[in-house]
């Protein structure tokens, strides 16, 4: 059993230099201007990849990722605004490759549909408030109350 | 009935989570639809002194077909490929795509070619360009240059009668 919890407790370091080592292969090929680069990971980090569709394109090792990456850095080093270089891509691949979606009637539903729960939440639970708050005001018949009170009085 | 809501509540989520669960998430919509097909002039694999370029293909439908000779999912589809060019129903374009390796002229002669040029996207920007995002991917494009439709994933007999036969016919090919 200990044995058992010691490697359980060794798995995540051992994973983290796992990724550690492969983090540091990776960074080799890295631009040799630092600005362009973190230029690049700034934008690619809120871009999805289209290989493996739930990593960024920053993160991802997919071929595809790469390239487009390169394509990134050699379009600003041209020059080119984030802006322009995100037009490019959604003109080949769609809204899809964005992560934060832009706002059109089509995403309408999706930006306000928070708030439209939120509205319908809460007019239930005002509803439900003014309901229970009627039903305490509700009047009280005197006479009913004595009868009651005389009731519990003859039990004891 | 209000004893029901809540049931009937869980049954439309029930729905929607059923519909998601069968839906591929790999068939993005493609923004080329009813767009012009980007131009491009490519070398053909094999022969690097001919080119080839989608203006060629003007006023005739046709397919542009995105494969790698290390595309296993390609090879599959390659016999029904064949099937198809040897009916003469369309005329296919088969992008070689990031072919690294340079195999694709002599596997072509070693399988067969259902392609009538097969231009060659070393680099992969052309894919780009295309919005590719793996092979195969397979556009159909009209007589005037324009993208009609797009099939992510290999072609088989269904795809072909459900998809493309409805939208060829539309086009009058």
């Amino acid at each position: 059993m200990k044995v058992f919890l010691l490697i359980l407790l060794a798995l995540p370091v051992a994973a983290f230099s796992a990724e550690q080592t492969a983090s540091l292969k990776e960074a080799l090929p890295v631009s040799d201007e630092p600005a362009i680069e973190q230029r690049m990971v700034n934008l690619a980090e809120d871009l999805r990849c289209l290989v493996c569709q739930n990593e960024s394109l920053a993160g991802s090792h997919a071929e595809l990722a790469e390239d487009l990456r390169k394509e990134i850095r050699e379009q600003m080093k041209a020059g080119k605004s984030d802006k322009e270089v995100i037009d490019y891509l959604t003109n080949r691949y769609g809204d899809f490759v964005l992560y934060r979606p832009p706002l059109k009637p089509v995403t309408y539903l999706l930006w306000f549909g928070p708030l439209l729960f939120l509205g319908i939440g809460g007019s239930i639970w005002y509803a439900t408030l003014r309901r229970r708050r009627t039903m305490q005001s509700a009047e009280i018949d005197e006479q009913k109350l004595a009868v009651a009170a005389q009731l519990l009085e003859e039990k004891e | 009935m209000k004893r029901w809501l809540p049931l009937v509540i869980f049954l439309v989520l029930v729905g929607f989570f059923a519909k998601g669960l069968f839906l591929n998430p790999h068939e993005v919509p493609s923004p080329f639809i009813g767009r012009t097909a980007p131009a491009f002039t490519l070398p053909l694999a094999g022969n690097a002194n001919a080119s080839f370029s989608p203006s060629d293909m003007k006023g005739k439908v046709w397919i542009l077909n995105v494969w790698a000779p290390w595309c296993s999912a390609c090879r599959q589809e390659h016999g029904y490929l064949m099937q198809l060019a040897q009916t003469g129903a369309v005329q296919i374009v088969g992008l070689n795509w990031k072919d690294a390796d340079r195999e694709a002229a002599s596997l072509l002669t070693r399988i067969g070619s259902p392609y009538i040029a097969v231009p060659d996207d070393l680099d992969g920007r052309v894919g780009i360009d295309y919005g590719v995002t793996g092979t195969p991917e397979t556009y159909l494009i009209d007589r005037e240059g324009i993208v009609r439709m797009k099939h992510i994933g290999p072609i088989d007999g269904e795809v072909w009668i459900k998809k493309f036969e409805p939208k060829l016919k539309e086009l009058g090919a």
